[in-house]
């Protein structure tokens, strides 16, 4: 086979290339996080009792429950792709609306958590939350934060995986073209590994 | 290696003529050719350019007599945080990865295109849209932001200006900076030509390599540290608010972690274009290949550690002072190195003193005063005494535009007859680059001086002392800007009324120069067979 | 001429996906049983020690890190180094201030 073709149909449909291009861009979803756990480690190095009282008022059951359903959908996604690999379409999209209906539930529940604190007037420069200690409210400052970036995330995980299913249903992604799917389950998994770290970093000091 | 290919005409259609899908404009701005990309940068780059060197301009004007002279002290801050915005984030950092990057990144390892041509129309988009923003932000909220371009809190969050605009469109700017960088590094990774393994890759793809590793790795660093900003003015998050527990060097931390290797995003590829000129018009083989590109690497890895010492008088730890003063020493090394090995490339070279050769050398003139001052900045001890006096912009105008901004230039005449097919006047390009020089240096050296007896920087009034120094730089503003006009003019000129051009008017022996000019839409009639290093002389 | 010498091929089987998935809710219940452990004084030891084990195996299974090429270990490997060295630069301020 000879050069020029080879270059051709790599420029086309290079598998490796796109993935590349996906690690890399997880790469810096990495760092965009990295600010966030940067400023987390030094103000729980500079405030470690008031970030232990502010986390207590956190809700633990919540917090596992969203942690358990996060790691049910990575499973979702995985299975899903692995059908796709397999050829079986139905229950790769099975899998697929799995790992979206649970990234909706994920972003219900954090709207009642969320909901719970801003109701006790727990909510970024309330009036309640000034009265707290500065330690309380830059812990709350990086939940708010941090939460709310990650739940943007998922957000957007939702919607990419929504995407995905309607290629599915079109049969654009299909046993010899996956990648496509492949890359938003990296995604997926990266948005899960971010909560793994924000899951006992917040919820869990005692 | 034959010097005599064909031009363009006789050899098929040159990418200017391809027929695509659109016509008129549209073929331009929809279209996933990493030339034209390059082209639609470049317009887009200088455009922003000659805004930048308007304010400026303007800036130094103002400091002709003391008190007001042209505007008041408000419109003088905000006019400084503009001029640093727009040179930085929308000229220096998009600059010479979107234009030459773009244009001779795949060209440089015998590709046809990079590995994502519909992301790298993106990236161009998104700058587009940055841009928009970043202009919005100026004429919306309570007027454009005047706190420099670091942004830093407190006063960031307490100024009544458009700050959360502003940030927001750099915030966006990084996106499309990040998207040139992935798609750089896969192109490295996945479209080399047959043959061409990563010792034979041109340094400037070397550089570009090393670059967009610090455009991914760093940029996201700076994007969530200004939507904290922006969350600290929307909502008082409290994290960067000393009033609510907050520690505004974090903030300071934070920025520098991506703004210094921003510097180095900003140089290295200039760097690169240095590493491709001297070989030619010396007619010889780089000296310390290896080096120069593992340097690029070096250079690249530790810039990451220095970021510290913008901070040596904020009041952080000691510690960290000595430990960030080290670093910046430290950084010195793969700089120099590249320096080095320039100058012993041209020793006993067949030097041809061309146009584009005297760019790099001017170059390497600015450059190396603009390092070595680095160093006295660096020095935990005089920098107490330096920081924020004319000393540090005149350090860092001379790294970044006598480098950076020269290396492009520099960049821009070399590769002019590539790009466009077309020949300039050389003569007027070398006055232009002798009237350029001067008025640089008469702009910039007499701000050494000015530092060192103590003007601070951007201040709107000074004592009766600085006058004189301040008035020799501002003309050498003037001088600067004449210099830029006949030098943008001449290429202008010659756009329309140039002579051809042939394929190889340098004699270089990188891909670029055995494909006509300009080249034809897929590059290469047939992709190259790499079977030696990039600079083939003796 | 086939150039997948990656991943691609690769199909994990149901059962191990499975079997990676209950691993992982076991190690969060056990992170939030012994989340009140001190080492040396400080809490934070164990929790941060099993979510890197979870993202681990995340990584390495669920995203085929272990069946992947060179680069992308090296890419995890340069993250995690920077990530290292940001820490200690910023903590050899704020631990010494």
């Amino acid at each position: 086979m000879n050069e020029t073709a080879r270059m051709t149909a790599e420029k086309h449909r290079d598998y490796t290339g796109s993935k590349i291009g996906m690690w890399l861009f997880l790469s810096t979803e990495v760092f965009l996080f990295v600010g966030p756990f940067l400023l987390y480690a030094v103000y729980r190095y500079r405030y470690p009792t008031d970030f232990h009282n502010a986390a207590a008022g956190l809700n633990l059951v919540l917090g596992i429950l969203n942690t358990v359903i996060l790691l049910t959908s990575s499973l979702t996604m995985a299975l899903s792709i692995a059908s796709v690999k397999k050829g079986n379409k139905k229950l790769s999209m099975l899998f697929l609306m799995l790992t979206i209906l649970f990234g909706i539930v994920f972003l219900a529940n954090k709207y009642v958590e969320w909901g719970a604190k801003i109701e006790h007037g727990i909510y970024p420069n309330s009036a309640a939350l000034l009265k707290h200690s500065n330690g309380e409210i830059i812990f709350y400052g990086l939940y708010f934060f941090a939460t709310g970036l990650h739940g943007l995330h998922i957000l957007a995980g939702v919607i990419l995986l929504s995407v995905m299913a309607v290629l599915i249903a079109k049969g654009k992604i299909d046993p010899s073209d996956f990648i496509k799917l492949e890359n938003s389950g990296l995604y997926w998994h990266l948005v899960d590994i971010v909560w793994i770290y924000l899951f006992p970093l917040f919820y869990l000091i005692r | 290696m034959d010097n005599t290919l064909p031009s363009g005409s006789v050899h098929g259609a040159s990418f200017y003529e391809e027929r695509g899908h659109y016509r008129g404009i549209l073929s331009w701005i929809l279209s996933t050719d990493h030339k034209r990309i390059g082209i639609l940068y470049l317009c887009s780059v200088l455009t922003l350019f000659g805004a930048g060197v308007l304010l400026g301009f303007l800036m130094r004007l103002e400091l002709i007599t003391r008190g007001p002279t042209i505007m008041g002290p408000q419109t003088y801050n905000e006019i400084f945080t503009l001029h640093g915005v727009i040179m930085l984030f929308l000229f220096l950092i998009p600059a010479t990865p979107g234009v030459f990057g773009n244009f001779f990144l795949p060209i440089l390892i015998g590709a046809k295109d990079v590995a994502f041509p519909r992301l790298n129309l993106l990236s161009w988009w998104v700058y587009m849209a940055g841009a928009v923003l970043a202009i919005t932000s100026l004429f919306t909220g309570n007027g454009p932001p005047d706190t420099g371009w670091t942004f830093y809190v407190p006063y960031s969050l307490r100024t009544g200006t458009n700050v959360p605009l502003a940030v927001f469109s750099i915030f966006v700017l990084g996106f499309s900076s990040i998207l040139t960088g992935i798609n750089f590094v896969t192109t490295v990774h996945r479209l080399r030509a047959p043959g061409m393994g990563w010792l034979r890759m041109p340094l400037f793809v070397w550089t570009l390599y090393a670059t967009s590793w610090l455009q991914i790795l760093a940029t996201p660093v700076i994007g969530v540290t200004f939507l904290l900003v922006i969350a600290e003015r929307v909502f008082g998050i409290g994290i960067f608010d000393p009033a609510k527990g907050g520690d505004p060097l974090l903030y300071q931390h934070l920025f520098w972690i991506y703004s210094h290797p921003a510097v180095y995003i900003m140089i290295l590829p200039g760097m690169g274009i240095i590493s491709e000129i001297i070989p030619v018009f010396s007619r010889k083989v780089i000296f310390g290949y290896k080096a120069v590109a593992y340097s690029s690497i070096g250079i690249a890895s530790v810039g990451s550690l220095v970021w510290g010492h913008h901070m040596f008088v904020s009041g952080y730890s000691y510690t960290a002072g000595v430990l960030f003063s080290f670093f910046t020493f430290l950084v010195a090394i793969p700089s120099a190195i590249k320096v080095y090995n320039w100058v012993a490339t041209l020793y006993k070279g067949s030097i041809r003193v061309d146009t584009p050769f005297l760019f790099a050398l001017a170059f390497l003139v600015q450059f190396s005063i603009g390092g070595l001052s680095g160093l006295i900045l660096g020095a935990l001890s005089l920098n107490v005494f330096l920081h924020d006096t004319y000393f540090v912009p005149a350090h860092f105008h001379y790294i970044k535009f006598g480098g950076g901004g020269f290396a492009f230039f520099a960049g821009l005449h070399y590769w002019f007859p590539k790009m466009f097919g077309k020949l300039y006047n050389k003569k007027i390009a070398n006055y232009a680059l002798l009237i350029s020089f001067i008025g640089f240096n008469t702009l910039y050296f007499p701000m050494f001086l000015l530092g060192l007896e103590g003007m601070p920087r951007r201040y709107y009034d000074y004592l009766p002392r600085f006058q004189p120094l301040q008035v020799v730089s501002i003309v050498g503003s003037w001088i600067l800007v004449l210099g830029l006009i006949l030098m943008f003019g001449n290429l202008i000129r010659a756009l329309f009324k140039g002579e051809k051009a042939s394929a190889n008017p340098w004699g270089g022996a990188t891909l670029e120069w055995q494909t006509p000019s300009p080249p034809p839409a897929e590059n290469f009639e047939k992709i190259p067979v790499i079977e030696h290093g990039p600079y083939k002389y003796r | 001429m086939d150039r997948k010498e990656d991943s691609a091929h690769i199909v994990v089987q149901y059962r191990a996906y499975a079997i990676v998935w209950i691993i992982l809710l076991a190690l969060t219940w056990l992170t939030v049983t012994i989340s009140g452990v001190r080492i040396g004084g400080v809490t934070i030891f164990f929790p941060l020690l099993i979510a890197s084990v979870k993202a681990t195996m995340v990584l390495s299974f669920f995203m085929h890190l272990k069946y992947e090429k060179g680069l992308f270990k090296l890419i995890i490997l340069i993250m995690l180094v920077i990530f290292l060295v940001l820490i200690c630069l910023v903590f050899s301020d704020v631990g010494y201030r």
